[in-house]
Parts: C-alpha cells; structure tokens; sequence
C-alpha cells in the first residue's frame, strides 16, 4: 500500500526517528512506518485471536498511530489540516486492512469448522419411517379417479347385503342357474335373506334407486365368494364396477368408456375386446378381454371382467322405464388388474399382509 | 361341454387340418369360451397284430405268463418299428386265443401316462412290445385282460394302423357353455354356433332323420297334482320300443373313442346309445328293460315321506317336489336326475322302451341340488332342453339300436307333447342398430336371425320374429339385439366416448378416507386388506366399546358375565357381543364377521412378526358388522325382481340391512424408530397409537379428545378413549357424553390378550369408528386472526394430585389465563423429591400475545396468576415454588 505523500516541509525530510528538532512533530515518515509496520503485522496474523492482538498493537489506544494522532493538539494550526489528513488516511488504511483480514480469516475458519462437520449422508438416522398402501386401494382410487374426472360419481354400499339387491333385483330368478353357479357366503338365520354380495352390481341398483337419472357411478368394493385361498382366488376380493343409465346410451358407449378406462389406467397402447357371455343383469352381455403391450408374460389379451346393456328387468327393479333409458355395465377385478400389471404370480401374497408386499408399491401404484 | 372333431365334422365341413386351436378360436367369437382341448394320448406304432402261437410258462412266484409269437405286418414285410414281422411279447393276460386279434403297441409308441413302449429283457425274454388293453390304450376302465378286436366288431389285417381304427387319432374341445345356451350342451348345437363363427354351411341332423309315430299306444299318464311355479312337470313324454337287442353287440369302436372323449364311460351298447344320443343332439334319453316295467308309465310328484331306490343303489327320501316317473311297482326313476335300478338295462335286456322327455327346468333344477345329484341329463334340462328334439332322438336311438344291436323296431310307443310354442317378439326396425350404436343393414339383422334358426315375418315395416324350439332364453327384443351383434361380430361395434353430465366429485366421506389412508402411511403405518371372518370369542373380546361408566361399576347388564377389565392376569371374555354368523362359513373356527377391526390386524402382525420382521405397523380401513341386540335384521320375504318394490317392501330392505359402519384399526408393536447411529430405539406403545389417532384427526380436521379409558382388551391403566364434539343439535342417545361422542380407543393391549395372539407383551392399538368423525368433519372453519405484536413467554409449574389429568388442568390454565393466552404446551410431569406423594408438579410453557400492542411483563404475569387462581379453585392446584 502506497500513502499518499504529503508536502509538510518539502525542504526537509520528515522522519520523526531521526529525532532532528527541526522535524514537524508529526512527520510523513513516522506516520508511514506505523502503518507499514501494521499492515506487515496484520498480513502474518492468522486467526482472530492473533489478529484481535494485531488489533490491539496497531490500532489501539497505546498504538505507534493512537500516539502520533495524540500529538495533533500540538500541531501549528496552519499545519493541522494537512497533518490530520495525513494521520487520518493512515488510521483509515489500517482499519480496512484489519476489516478485510478479519472477513478473510471468518470464512475459512467458518469453512473449516464447516468441513469438520463433514457427516456420512447416507448414514443419516431418521426418526421417521416410511408406510405403505395397499395397491389393491391405490388401484381402486385410480380407477375411481378415472370415472370421476369424466363426471361420474363414486357410490357404495353395504357388504351384508340384501338378496333382493344381490340377485333378485338383478334380474337373478329364485331358480336361476346363475345363482346357483355363485359360490355365495349366507349368514344366520338363512331366512332372513342376508348374504355377503357376491359383486358390487348390488351398488348399481342402490345408486338407481336413489338417485335422479341420468346416473353415471363407479363402485369400488370389496366382494364375497365360497372359494378357498389359492395361488389365484380368494374369499374376498375387490371389484371395481361401473353403471351408465341415460336415453340413448348404446354399447358403442361401452366400448368407449372401457376403452378410455384402459387407456388411463394402463397406457394409450390399451386394447379393449369383448366377447359374447352370459350374465343375467345384461343383455346384451359381453366378456371383457384387455391388451397392453408391457403385460408381465407379453403382450396378450386377459380375461379382465364382464359388460354388457343393462338388462329391462334390472331398470324395471329400479322403476325406470327400458323403453325410454338405456345404459352399459360393467365389473373388472383389481386383484386381477394387479396381477397381470405387477406380476403379482401368487394371491397369498395380496391378502396375508406382508409388510414386505405393499412395501414395494410405497404410496403410488 | 366336449366335442369331438370327427363328431363335429358330420355336420359342418371341418376345412382339412382344422386343429382344436382353430375350433377353439371360432366359437370363442361367437361367445363359447374355451376351457380345455382332450386327446387321447397315444402315438404309434400301434397296429393291429394276430396271435400265432403262445406257451404258457410258469414262473417262481407261480403266476403264468404267455410267450407270444404275434404277426403286426402282413408277409415278411417290416412292421411298423422297423422290426420283423413277427414280434415275440410276453403277456400276463389269459383271455385270448391264438388266431385273436389284438393291438400291440411296438417299440416307440407312447400310452397314456405318458407310458413309453420299448423291446425289454422280463421273464428271460425279450417282450418286443407289448399287447393292450383297453384301459391302457384309454378306452375305458377294462383291464381285466387284453383288448380282443373281435370285441369290438373289428377285423383288420395284422399290420393296421390301430389308431383311426379305434378313433384314437381324434381329439375333442372343451368350451364352457352359459346358463343361456343349454343347447350348445349338444354336437348339434355347437355345430350350428361353428357355422355361425366360420359361415360353413350346418348340416342339422334333427332334419336328417325321418320320424314315425307309433301305433300301438304304450300307456302314458301325465298325473301333476303340484306344478312348480305354475309349470307342469314334464311338458313332452315320447316313448318308442325296440324289440331282440341282442345284448351281447359290442358298442363299436368308434362310439366308445367319442363317448371317451366327451368323459362317458362305456357300459353296455344299449346305454352307450342313449348316452350318444343325448350328447349328439341334446337331449337326455332314458332306457328301461321293458320286461321289467309293470304296466304303464305314470308322471307325477313324490309322496312326503316317498323313498326311491336309484341305479346308484341308494336309497332316497324324496320331497314333494321331486318330480317321479312311476309304473305299477311305484317310482322307476327320479325324473330328469337319475333313474331306478328295478326297471335297469342289464346284460339280459333284449326289449327295451326309450324315454325321450321335456321336464321342467326349474323341477329338475331343485332335485338335482336337493339330492345333490348333479347329472348330464340335469345339467340339460335346467338350462332348457330344445322340446321339439324329443321326439327325433327317440327315433335316432332305435335307428342306433337297430343297426348296431340288431333290435326291431316296433310300433309300441306314446306321444304326449304339451309344450308351449315359442311366441313371436316385435322386433322394431332400428332397435338393434340403437342400441348397439351401429347401423345394422336391415338384411343382416334378418340374416342373423334367420341363422340362429328363428322364422321372420314383417308386421307394419317391423320384425316379428319368432325363435327356434332350442332357444328359450330368446324373450325379447334385447335377447334379439344380442344374437344380431353376436353373429354379425362384437368387433364391429365402434366406439363412442358418452359425455356424462358434471358430476360432483368426490363426497367429503370419499376423500376424507382418501386422506385417512394417506396420512397414515406417510406416517409409517402399512396398509393391509384382512378377511372379516373371526371367532365369536374375538367379538366378544373386541367388539363394541364397554360404557366406562358401566365399567367402573363393576357390572354389566344382569345374567351377563362380569366384566373385569382391570385384572391384567386373565382375559375375561367379557358380555356376548350381538353379532353375525356366516351360514356357510369357510373357515369353523371364525364363523363371525368382525365386529372389530383389530382381531384380523392383530394376525396379521403376528405373520409379520413370524417372518422376522419384527417392526410392524399396520392399519385398515373397513366396514364391521354391529347388529343391535333384540333386532331382527334381513327381510322373511323377498319382493319379486324386475319390477320396484313398494315404498313400504324397499322401506323394509333398508331398515333390515345390519349396521356397517367404517372403522380404522391401527397396530403397532416392536420399535417406532430403530435403533441407528446416533439415534437409540424409541419403543411402540400407547403414545404411538395416540400419535396414530392425532394423525386421523389430523387427517379429519376433526379434533379428537383424548380421557382415560377402559376397554375389555386394553391395559387399564394405558388406554384413551377417543371423543369429538358434536354440534349442540346432534347429541344423540346411547354413547353420547356431555355433547362428546365416544369414536372410539387407543392404548395398549392387555398383555394377556397380546401373548393369546404370540405378540410381545406391548402391542399398541387403536380404532376409531370414521364415520362418526366424518360426521363432524368439513364444517365451515372460522379463522381467528393473526396476531403480530411481540410475544411474551412464562413457564408455568403446578401442583396438584396425580389424579388429575394433565388435559384437565392444561384447560383449566387456559380458561384462566384467558384471550391473551396464545399457546400452552405440557413440558414436563415431575413427581418424586420435593413434590408430597400423591402428587405430581406439571409444568407449562405459556405464550402470551396482545391483540394490537405489546404486552407488558405484568400484564402477562396477571394473565397467568388468573389460570393458577382458577387450576387452585377447580383442583386445588398450588404453585411450585
């Protein structure tokens, strides 16, 4: 650092070392020499506590500069300007050196005590953990989510329900071989004509009669069947279903909603075909087969549920009229849809609980 | 239904080297859905060999077998192995001759098994193939020597190729046929439905054959005295007599390969016949030995109290709806299920007298399930047997017994034909195009009806059509609309995106179970899907809440056993819970459904826990089933389908609908947080199950209050019940405290029930009945404003005695301290030096806030001395000074 030379006596030198009693009490030379000598010290100090002593040393009240300034009392007024700026502008100069020294050693000792608190990250303890749903859920409130974005409304019903909602009102005769073929759970006393529903369809009736036309619902559910647990049934399942009753709904709109359901549930590539089948609540009735490219054994078509017309005996069931409503139904399985989706290879592992099984999906399927 | 090819090949053209595959393919379009292909399992060389000579050699274990010379080639050509034309075989068996012809399976054939023919050293020969049996060959159940072609009527060669000569080169589809469609349980009607897939023209075999009525009238009575619903029991009754069956005709080779085919066992040639016939066009036949009839024939229902010895040789009780054909000697079979073992074909019967009837389906349905005698025959006629078929299969079978058995036929018979005719239905024009949503052409909607067999007639530019005899399930003009989509190919219909009208979203129910979900298992808790199925003791266990009130009297309901939830040494089971049992129920040992979630959940961690995984929290959200008790749930009569029940019929199905309310069950045993660097175990218990339902209520934003409470199963001294508030209007009866509302529990197990469930001593728990908190859920929040002035902060510590909960005086401070009061919060319950026994020093920390100015140190100290002066009153709290 340069200071600025200041013509006190241009005749004579200025170093108040010399001690030459013809010198100004404040010469340019002492005044340069005290800042030299801080500035020298400030560079060498290495941490605060040494530089808080440089501090002391060079700038404080006993400095070689505190001192010199002292002296400006006795500086003859026509010198007094000139002098002070001189002192002043060296006082200003070491400040500022001590200012930047002490921001520089802050930051690396900040960076060091930053290092030295250096953690292995992927050690990290946690006090919280990480749940699980269910993808047989997860599914069911996407397929929902699905339905519900179109307009439609999600319903629900009972699981102990009434036969008249599970079969009669289906368009299922006390006779009918169909209600035979359903593997169905009574309950106690048999007479009183309690069973737990084989389908969700019992939902679809309860929505007609309980809501304004047109309907279009989705229920999701969980369903009842005498069928031990094995690798690829169990008692209880899940079943999402859905109704559409409007004037002039045809089965091309059946086609079409299936065919938008499997596209958002399981990619654009989703095929929808359906096949002739027999259900007593349509006619007419048609299995559902889906297709996607990415299917765990390859791309092929899966049996995934059944469809059809809503049957005239299960509008008239709900008083309404088939010769001025129509609609589509449809039933798909969930744990089947997670099956060929996920690869899931054995039904054990969606019903026995095994945190290790939901664990995989986390919160998303 | 199984269907041969070359059965199927008689009366469509099979295109040659049409695989099952293909047939499988095609009528899966038209709506046949494929189940399995059968073959027999064979390959050759099996030909047909001739007996030259044997030696009977006895051997040390004093069997003797036969050492054949037998010729499988003509001459001195090779034979089809490779080998010379004469084989040496060994042969256990004893019932041929020599000059028999017999089949032998030469080296490198295959029999069913698969069972892999090779030249091997046995009794110190070498048996250079091997001679068959019928059984071996998968010709039926006989193995009690081998299978003599003559037999079967056959002479060939030595040296044939014995698989087409005995069918054995054909194979059969398997396809599921729908309650709809009985008459595709027949060769005739899959053959029209491969027609209607491929357009090969159908030959129909009810056509081919010339019909001729009896003379001689056999005495038939139709005698029903209680229809079923109306309906007569047997609706078409056609007898036909064949006189000199010669009881000793083999049942040819051909027929037997096809009966084995379709999974019928051979018997004898005059029940082999019926049972052809039945699977060729449909209709179930029955023949009796007619020297054995005593008079005529009588149609009627059982007597209550009747028995009826069937062919199976057991005796059966019949029920007055079991529908009986009778002669003098009484029931001679069970109509349409089984027939009797008097009047039996045997290996003497050389008269027989067919029966080709139409029985009521719905009859034959109800004794079939009732004598749990399901049947060929009542598989037929509860899917409705095509009545105008009767009379044509009692013709193909005399024509069979006549040409096969060497029978006469003869001009004893009766006709009874009673059954309806099929009606027409109005078809009108653009009825099917309106509701498939495609534009059928007029020519193909008749087309197509026209194919399935109906008759058309235009009436005012519409269709009446009138269906075939086989097909009853076509009633209306929808059933119609199927068939023209069905044949015409459901992927022709496009498809329509329909526009719904807007819906409403999610219900806040919806979505606040949604949440609960969510919130859960971001919270750390596994979502699992359990069965409803438990013991009545778990029920009891867990069922519905205990009153604690009722609890801590000591008793409950007299002529109950005593609930005794405070001694932790034993479970004491405490009232019988009202709830449901499964009629039928898979597992014996839980026959209820759950009237708690956590008996299932508790399982469920146990299988954790068994598998190692020793951390496990779960929950589920589902319904429970709370009868009340004294309620009588279900309705005693149904109300009628396809039309809606009366007001007062749809009052009663919803008022008999059992209570199902949705629950969360939440379990968690073992360790919250592990145990990790830095970072000790912190152990479940009952804060986390509080933890769990704070995150419901979080969830909810419904506020759940927490008391001490008592609960069968729970610790006594570690359980909270659960409560939220209910608006003023709403207090209800029963449950209802104050105007809170019990929602449900939190706590720990007993650790007696935990060890019943092989669960470590601490397993937290929670329930919480969601829809009462639902209930309360969404209401229209009013917000209190920000205040942004300085705070002032106080601790606060107080004595009082440790029966007073903290909650308690945290509310007591609150109220005291007033509108600057901004927060308190429970730091710290000290209890020990310097606080008398009995006691306990809770500490606060206090924030105080003014609303527009900072608050002075007095006015805040004030603020709190006012909460110690009301905590003083109210519980006799002091200051620890």
């Amino acid at each position: 650092m340069s200071v600025p030379s200041v013509p006190i006596d241009p005749t004579t030198s200025s170093d108040p070392a010399a001690g030459d009693p013809a010198e100004p009490l404040i010469s340019e030379a002492a005044v340069n020499a005290a800042v030299d000598a801080a500035l020298d010290a400030i560079a060498v100090a290495e941490t605060t506590a040494a530089l808080k002593l440089v501090r002391s040393e060079h700038a404080g009240e006993s400095s070689p500069l505190s001192k010199l300034n002292a002296l400006m009392r006795s500086v003859p007024g026509n010198q007094k300007a000139a002098v002070g700026k001189l002192v002043g502008q060296a006082r200003g100069t070491v400040t500022k050196a001590l200012t930047a020294r002490e921001d520089d050693i802050g930051s690396a000792e900040a960076a060091a005590r930053l290092l030295a608190e250096t953690v292995d990250v992927t050690a990290a303890a946690s006090t919280w953990k990480a749940g699980a749903r269910h993808p047989i859920s997860l599914l069911s409130e996407r397929a929902a989510a699905v339905f519900v974005a179109m307009g439609w409304e999600v319903a629900e019903g009972p699981e102990l329900e009434s036969e008249w909602f599970n079969f009669d009102g289906l368009n299922f005769d006390e006779d009918h071989p169909a209600r035979a073929m359903q593997d169905t759970f009574f309950v106690e006393p048999t007479d009183a004509h309690l069973v737990l529903r084989t389908q969700t369809s019992p939902v679809q009736l309860r929505a007609l009669l309980s809501r304004e036309l047109p309907v279009y619902v989705v229920a999701p559910g969980r369903v009842f069947r005498t069928d031990e647990l094995d690798a690829t049934h169990t008692p209880v399942f899940h079943q999402i279903e859905g109704i559409a009753i409007d004037k002039g709904l045809t089965m091309a709109n059946l086609r079409g909603t299936l065919d938008h359901f499997v596209q958002a549930l399981f990619g654009p590539e989703a095929k929808v075909r359906l096949r002739p089948n027999y259900f007593p609540f349509t006619e007419p009735s048609a299995e559902l087969d889906v297709w996607h490219p990415t299917f765990k054994d390859g791309a092929r078509w899966i049996e995934w549920g059944g469809c059809g017309m809503v049957h005239a005996n299960v509008l008239r069931a709900a008083g309404i009229d088939p010769e001025v409503y129509s609609g589509f139904a449809f039933g798909v399985g969930v744990e089947r849809a997670v099956m060929f989706r996920n690869d899931v290879k054995d039904m054990h592992d969606m019903v026995e609980g095994d945190i290790r099984f939901s664990q995989q999906y986390g919160m998303t399927v | 239904m199984r269907v041969p090819l070359s059965w199927l090949g008689e009366f469509v053209d099979l295109a040659p080297g049409t695989t099952p595959e293909d047939v499988h393919a095609a009528l899966v379009s038209v709506g046949l859905e494929e189940e399995d292909i059968h073959r027999f399992q064979v390959s050759g060389p099996i030909v047909v060999g001739e007996v030259l000579e044997f030696v009977g050699e006895e051997q040390s274990n004093g069997k003797t077998i036969n050492w054949c010379q037998v010729r499988v080639a003509p001459g001195d050509e090779l034979a089809a192995d490779g080998g010379p034309a004469i084989h040496g075989i060994i042969c256990g068996a004893h019932n041929f001759a020599v000059g028999d012809k017999v089949v032998v399976t030469l080296p490198g054939a295959s029999l069913p098994g698969p069972f892999p023919i090779a030249a091997r050293k046995t009794y110190g020969h070498v048996s250079d193939g091997m001679i068959a049996s019928a059984r071996e060959l998968g010709l039926g159940d006989e193995h009690d020597g081998i299978l003599l072609l003559a037999s079967l009527g056959i002479d060939a060669p030595a040296g044939t190729d014995a698989i087409p000569l005995l069918g054995l080169d054909d194979s059969a589809v398997e396809i599921n046929v729908t309650p709809d469609r009985g008459y595709a349980f027949s060769v005739r009607g899959v053959a029209r439905e491969y027609s209607h897939a491929t357009g090969v023209p159908f030959r129909d075999p009810a056509l081919a054959l010339t019909v001729v009525a009896p003379v001689t009238r056999f005495p038939v009575t139709i005698d029903d005295q209680a229809p079923i619903r109306d309906r007569i029991g047997a609706s078409v009754f056609i007898t036909r007599v064949v006189r000199g069956v010669d009881p000793t005709r083999p049942t040819p080779a051909w027929m037997i390969a096809r009966l084995g085919l379709v999974g019928i066992r051979s018997i004898s040639l005059v029940v082999d016949v019926t049972n052809y016939v039945m699977f060729e066009l449909g209709q179930p036949l029955h023949g009796y030995d007619l020297d054995k009839l005593a008079g005529g024939i009588i149609v009627r229902r059982a007597t209550t109290g009747e028995k009826f010895t069937t062919l199976d040789a057991v005796t059966r009780t019949l029920n007055v709806e079991d529908l009986l054909i009778t002669d003098e000697s009484g029931p001679i079979g069970l109509a349409g299920v089984m027939g009797g073992a008097s009047t039996e074909i045997s290996a003497q019967t050389v008269n027989v007298l067919v029966e080709a009837a139409n029985f009521d389906p719905v009859s034959i349905a109800r004794s079939a399930r009732r004598h749990k005698l399901p049947s060929e025959a009542s598989k037929r006629f509860e899917r409705g047997v095509d009545p105008r078929v009767a009379a044509v299969a009692a013709a193909r079978v005399v024509q069979l017994l006549v040409d096969l058995a060497g029978g006469v036929a003869d001009d004893l018979g009766s006709v009874y034909d009673e059954a309806p005719v099929p009606q027409p239905i109005l078809l009108p024009t653009g009825f099917v195009s309106g509701l498939i949503g495609l534009a059928y052409t007029g020519d193909e909607v008749r087309d197509a009806l026209v194919d399935v067999g109906a008759s058309l007639a235009e009436v005012d530019g519409d269709l009446q059509v009138t269906p075939p005899s086989w097909r009853p399930d076509l009633t209306d003009k929808w059933t119609l609309a199927e068939e023209v989509a069905r044949i015409v190919g459901y992927d022709r219909i496009p498809s329509v995106l329909p526009v719904a009208p807007p819906g409403r979203g999610l219900t806040l129910t919806q979505t606040l179970r949604r949440t609960v979900a969510q919130t859960l298992a971001a919270t750390g808790h596994f979502e699992v899907l359990t069965y409803p199925f438990v013991s009545e003791r778990a029920n009891n266990l867990f069922g519905v809440a205990v009153s604690p009130a009722l609890v801590s009297a000591g008793a409950v309901d007299a002529g109950a056993s005593t609930v005794d939830v405070a001694s932790p040494l034993s479970i004491s089971v405490p009232l019988s819970v009202p709830q449901i049992k499964v009629a039928n129920p898979l597992d014996g040992e839980a026959p209820f459904l759950r009237t708690s979630m956590l008996p299932g959940l508790l399982q469920i961690a146990q299988r954790n826990r068994s598998r190692g995984l020793v951390d496990v929290a779960i929950y589920e959200q589902g319904l429970v089933f709370r009868p009340e008790a004294g309620v009588r749930y279900g309705t005693a009569v149904l109300p009628a389908g396809a039309r809606r029940p009366s007001a007062e019929a749809e009052a009663a199905l919803n008022a008999g609908v059992v209570p199902q309310p949705l629950l969360v069950g939440i379990v968690l045993v073992g360790n919250d947080v592990r145990h990790q660097p830095g970072q000790p175990a912190v152990a479940a218990g009952w804060q986390s199950s509080l933890a769990a339902a704070q995150q419901v209520a979080l969830a909810t934003g419904v506020r759940i209050e927490v008391r001490q409470g008592q609960h069968p199963a729970m610790h006594p001294g570690r359980t909270a019940e659960l409560f939220v508030t209910l608006p003023a209007a709403s207090v209800q009866d029963g449950t209802v405290s104050g105007s809170t509302v019990s929602v449900g529990f939190a706590g720990e197990l007993l650790p007696t029930v935990a060890d019943d469930y092989d669960l470590p001593a601490v397993v937290a728990v929670a329930e919480i009945n969601l829809g009462l908190v639902f209930a309360q859920a969404g209401g229209d929040l009013t917000v209190t404003p920000i205040r942004t002035m300085p705070a002032a902060t106080q601790d606060l510590s107080l004595v009082v005695s440790v029966s007073v909960p903290a909650a308690a005086l945290r509310a007591v401070v609150a109220e005291g301290a007033g509108d600057l009061l901004e927060t308190i919060d429970l730091v710290d319950d000290y209890r020990g030096a310097g606080v008398e026994p009995g006691k306990k020093s809770l500490t606060f920390a206090l924030r105080f806030r003014g609303e527009e100015r900072t608050l002075t140190a007095a006015e805040a100290s004030a603020a709190r001395l006012s909460g110690v002066a009301l905590a003083g009153d109210r519980f006799g709290a002091t200051l620890r000074e």
